[in-house]
């Protein structure tokens, strides 16, 4: 604070005006970065019917939008789905990437610097490529059932293993010398690993389990791969079902239905973001920086 | 970090990075000498493994002799005896596997290869039966699944070996036990060692199975396609298709004039729209941070929240919102709301997904609404680790704000994020959803692109309509896929070659 005592008025002018600026240029960028959102919000009140309107905001006001969605449209049967596929795959990717990572950054064994070559160069295949083949893995694996919910969640989560840099990164930086510690004291490598490690580790478990819960609700490539062709509409998750909605042959009557679909799978994603936010920087941060 | 402190100026950074790119040609050879090196040593401990497999064949007493041909013989009745059963209903298991299955299949997944025909010899036939009245149709093999069956069974076959060759050293070993007075350890202490000394192996093989099934296997099958003639024209089962060699990658790179003006072109706008599309995120993003963190600011939370939310809606609805907001139709009536503004405010008329140059301008414009608000919090992070003393020495120094930034700050976080920089570029090269979302590729232009190629297509979203789309070449698009590949590991070499985190793992714990 002394410094600004020093400061001349003219000074204090200087850094108020600039202040200003900023704040009315982050307020500007604010408006234009929330204006898709609200201009999404806003059409799922709509009341004039039709994809195009010629307002921002509607000129009649409506719930209807909602209430069609939930009593005419299969929402809610999508939503039960992608609810379900999300939850299991999110503990299956959760346990797979926590196994992975804390193997390959606490345990030396012979085989873990060509694992994580060979990892390296998968990952750097496009990820859709190889999804022809795993469809007719599928039909063999679930000869009766390939175009299921099942199906969904071992494709998000089977391959989740190449996704371990970020958990690795963090295991990497909890101390060793607490492993050392415990094995003098006796405990095996799978104590140490519950009930020590994990414990240490909450961040990274909280970004993990948003990371992958989040996923198949973004999806829509390998849901509508999997589900292409199936005549029951009540089988789809919330991404693919909605997409559909905005073809060119459905988009003139379900435009504003899309809308508030939108807005309804939104809000619980957005809220799960903002109160887990914290451990999402620190994932990205940390991952990021170390490459 | 220590250079760091003494780099301080933007002639440093790019002497680094000229640094960077001179090393890449190094990094190139040692990445092959690596590679040759290693599978030198790997022939040699091959060799090595042999011949102690044949003298321990020679030495071994009659039973450890059986185990070479009956695997687990050499542990029933040496106190590993629920362990030689396992081996043994294992081997019965796989006898059976590759007697129905796999040696029909390899021989079908063979004979193509070795006569230069189609992949599988049964095509389809429908036969007039004059007593049915109907069709008769015979099981026809499918070039598809012969490729895929055989590279199952190809691996299988070599965890098969390595599971074999293993019992082998074991029945050895406890030969060896036997005759020095020593008891073998029992199943109980094998399982607490997968617990402890071998927790990995717990840990590792689920996941590691998972990869293999769904990622390894169709990965290898869908790349092997590239060196096939499998299109819409040779659609399984209907028709078999045939291995081609390295025609199609001849074709996409000259060989088909059409097609190859179409990849260079698609290559041309995909690596455009990555250097952009990074470029303007990571600078936006960065004075983004900045402005937000700037001294004095009040409601910082407030700020970084609305710009988040982009980040946390999910992308198909943010995006497919912003694209009917600035769709094109026949009438302004039709069109989206922003281009129906654009032209009554302003007479502008948005052609977004007809004319290419606005098109291309709108997705750059729109990946930043997209990706700033991430690159935000990432260099918010970052501009928090930066020693508060650098700028006090600075300001001491005279020098301002603008003086600051170009001297310490901008430095400091290409410095750090250079890896992040290439990870975003190849990332950005395979933006499936940016693209697929906003435009599908629109718009086209026939007399310029071939193929189903459009416009703002990159190389991952013509992959995709190749592959599921209306313009299906399967073999076009897995030679895509491949490109793809080199293109990202060349980068990633660069990567690789400027990570430090990846040489000095062990030292950095």
């Amino acid at each position: 604070m002394r410094n600004n005592e020093n400061k001349t008025g003219s000074q204090r002018a200087r850094t108020i005006a600039a202040n200003t600026v900023v704040y009315i240029v982050l307020g500007v960028l604010n408006l234009i970065w929330i204006l898709p959102m609200v201009y999404l919000v806003a059409q799922s009140f709509r009341g004039e019917p039709g994809a195009w309107s010629s307002t921002f905001f509607p000129q009649t006001w409506t719930l209807d939008n909602y209430k069609r969605l939930f009593c005419e449209t299969k929402f809610l049967r999508w939503y039960g789905n992608t609810f379900f596929v999300a939850t299991v795959s999110c503990l299956i990717t959760t346990g797979f990437v926590l196994a992975v990572s804390y193997a390959f950054s606490r345990i030396r064994f012979k085989a873990r610097r060509p694992m994580m070559n060979v990892m390296l160069v998968l990952g750097m295949f496009p990820g859709f490529m190889s999804m022809t083949a795993v469809y007719f893995l599928l039909k063999i694996l679930l000869p009766n059932n390939y175009q299921s919910l099942a199906s969904l969640i071992i494709v998000y989560s089977a391959g989740a293993a190449l996704g371990y840099y970020v958990a690795k990164g963090f295991f990497d930086t909890v101390p060793k010398s607490l492993d050392e510690a415990a094995k003098i004291d006796g405990a095996t490598r799978a104590q140490i690993f519950w009930k020590i490690t994990i414990p240490l580790s909450k961040p990274i478990v909280i970004y993990t389990v948003l990371i992958s819960f989040i996923a198949p609700w973004c999806d829509f490539i390998f849901v509508s791969f999997i589900m292409s062709g199936v005549p029951d509409v009540g089988m789809y998750t919330v991404s693919l079902g909605m997409y559909k909605w905005l073809e060119r042959e459905q988009i003139q009557q379900y435009f504003t239905t899309f809308c508030a679909a939108a807005t309804v799978v939104a809000i619980p994603i957005v809220s799960l973001f903002m109160w887990l936010q914290k451990y999402y920087v620190e994932g990205i941060t940390g991952g990021s920086v170390k490459g | 970090m220590s250079e760091y402190y003494a780099m301080n100026s933007a002639q440093k950074l790019l002497y680094n990075l000229k640094k960077g790119i001179l090393g890449f040609p190094k990094a190139f050879v040692s990445f092959f000498r690596n590679l040759f090196r290693g599978l030198g040593r790997f022939g040699k401990n091959l060799a090595k493994g042999i011949g102690r497999y044949l003298a321990g064949f020679a030495a071994g007493d009659l039973r450890t002799k059986g185990s070479y041909i009956i695997m687990g013989l050499g542990h029933i009745g040496r106190g590993q005896t629920a362990k030689g059963i396992l081996y043994l209903v294992l081997q019965i298991l796989f006898n059976l596997y590759m007697i129905g299955f796999g040696a029909p299949i390899l021989g079908k997944f063979f004979y193509g290869f070795f006569t230069g025909g189609t992949i599988g010899n049964v095509p389809m036939t429908e036969v007039w039966d004059e007593n049915l009245q109907d069709f008769v149709r015979n099981t026809p093999d499918n070039s598809f699944k012969v490729l895929l069956y055989g590279i199952l069974t190809i691996i299988v076959i070599v965890l098969f070996l390595a599971l074999y060759f293993s019992s082998v050293r074991q029945s050895r070993k406890l030969e060896a036990m036997k005759k020095a007075g020593l008891r073998p350890t029992d199943l109980k202490a094998d399982v607490a060692d997968l617990m402890d000394n071998r927790f990995h192996v717990t840990l590792l093989s689920l996941p590691m199975l998972g990869l293999f099934v769904f990622t390894v296997v169709p990965l290898i099958t869908m790349i092997l396609i590239a060196f096939t003639n499998y299109d819409a024209s040779h659609e399984v089962p209907k028709n078999l298709f045939s291995w081609v060699g390295l025609q199609n990658f001849s074709n996409i790179l000259g060989g088909n004039s059409k097609l190859s003006s179409t990849f260079m072109r698609v290559l041309g706008w995909t690596l455009t729209w990555a250097f952009f599309a990074t470029f303007t995120n990571y600078f936006g993003g960065m004075i983004l941070a900045l402005l937000i963190n700037k001294k004095g600011i009040r409601f910082k939370k407030l700020f970084r929240t609305f710009f988040v939310v982009t980040i946390a809606v999910p992308q198909f609805v943010s995006l497919m919102i912003v694209s009917k907001m600035l769709s094109y139709g026949d009438t302004m009536e039709m069109s989206g709301i922003i281009t129906q503004m654009l032209s009554s405010l302003f007479g502008y008329e948005l052609k977004f997904g007809v004319n290419l140059l606005q098109t291309r301008v709108c997705i750059i414009l729109v990946n930043m609404w997209i990706g700033i608000p991430y690159s935000m919090l990432i260099c918010t992070g970052i501009l928090m680790n930066i020693p508060a003393d650098l700028y006090e020495s600075a300001r001491i120094d005279g020098a301002g704000p603008v003086r600051a930034f170009f001297k310490i700050t901008l430095p400091y976080m290409l410095f750090v994020t250079g890896p992040y920089l290439i990870t975003q570029f190849i990332g950005n090269i395979n933006n499936f959803n940016v693209i697929y979302l906003l435009t599908g590729g629109a718009p086209g232009d026939l007399t310029k692109y071939s193929s189903g190629a459009q416009g703002t297509d990159l190389l991952i979203t013509w992959l995709y309509n190749l592959s599921f789309g209306n313009n299906r070449d399967y073999k076009l698009a897995s030679v895509i896929g491949i490109l793809v590949f080199v293109i990202s590991a060349v980068f990633s070499l660069l990567v690789y070659n400027r990570s430090a985190a990846v040489k000095k793992e062990d030292e950095f714990q």
